[in-house]
């Protein structure tokens, strides 16, 4: 572990939230092109968050889906009537 | 009205999404369903006030975010202990590489899609207590930038991003606590890494 590695894990996140500035994030992809266990780390983050995210969806039912434009649709009804 | 037949083309498709956000706020199918048709309805009676061509996602789910805040939290055991203790950074990756390279001759990354079951990652995510759940929601699940959740959460920048450092970690643990009940990794000491810390 060298100190490109700790800076680079102590930016993994914001590195991965593409909150990073240009000058920043080239200076961690510089360093995961030398640093198999680095990258490894990274690229284990980026793929445990595309695992949540797709573990995280659900569909609305579509009984939800008819009563809201129902609810939509008498209230612009009454907004018109008023 | 047009603005409101615009609401309908512009708004609607991201209902699902909406929802699968509000099963994880309130953790009930009952009051996300309440939680969403609030959220829509509240957004259709506000709609004449959202600027065209700014984020109109980021303003749904901040709408749903009030709600949720001002309706439904009431109702709900408020978490009590927030204190999520000191866990190490890359907890699943330290845990789940040492078994996935020894025992299953895979890697980690690719380890992870078996490693995990809809209802876990669901019930891990849940577990979190709010102030941590909802940064990570927005982030890991809806994609948000730091200044976006800032936004809907009404916190500073700052807050948000340490809350997601910590609530990540939190998330790690409890997906590393499912799988092993669930008996996918081998218990016991002798494959847990050396360096734990308050776990």
């Amino acid at each position: 572990m060298s100190e490109h590695c700790d800076e680079a894990l102590n930016q993994l996140y914001i590195y991965l939230d593409s909150e990073l500035t240009e000058e920043h994030r080239a200076t961690i992809e510089a360093h995961l092109r030398e640093c198999s266990p680095c990258l490894e780390a990274f690229d284990f983050e980026a793929e445990l968050r595309k695992v949540i995210a797709h573990r995280c969806r659900d569909r609305v039912p579509e009984e939800l889906r008819s009563r809201i434009e129902s609810v939509l649709h008498q209230a612009d009804a009454s907004s018109e009537s008023s | 009205m047009a603005d409101q037949a615009e609401f309908a083309k512009l708004a609607m498709i991201h209902m699902d999404a909406l929802y699968a956000a509000a099963l994880r706020m309130t953790r009930n199918s009952a009051d996300a369903e309440d939680l969403v048709q609030e959220t829509y309805l509240r957004a259709y009676r506000g709609f004449k006030g959202f600027e065209e061509g700014t984020n109109l996602r980021a303003w749904l789910y901040r709408i749903q975010t009030n709600a949720f805040i001002n309706s439904y939290r009431a109702k709900q055991r408020r978490p009590i202990e927030e204190d999520l203790g000191e866990i190490e950074d890359l907890y699943l990756y330290k845990r789940l590489g040492s078994v996935t390279t020894s025992e299953l001759g895979k890697s980690a990354e690719d380890a992870l899609m078996d490693f995990t079951t809809d209802g876990e990652v669901k019930a891990a995510l849940e577990g979190l207590p709010e102030s941590f759940r909802l940064p990570v929601l927005l982030a890991d699940v809806e994609g948000f930038s730091y200044k976006e959740i800032a936004e809907i959460l009404d916190v500073p920048i700052g807050t948000v991003m340490s809350r997601l450092h910590r609530g990540r970690k939190a998330l790690q643990k409890a997906l590393w606590e499912f799988a092993t009940e669930r008996r996918l990794v081998p218990e016991g000491d002798d494959l847990a890494p050396n360096n734990v810390v308050g776990a």
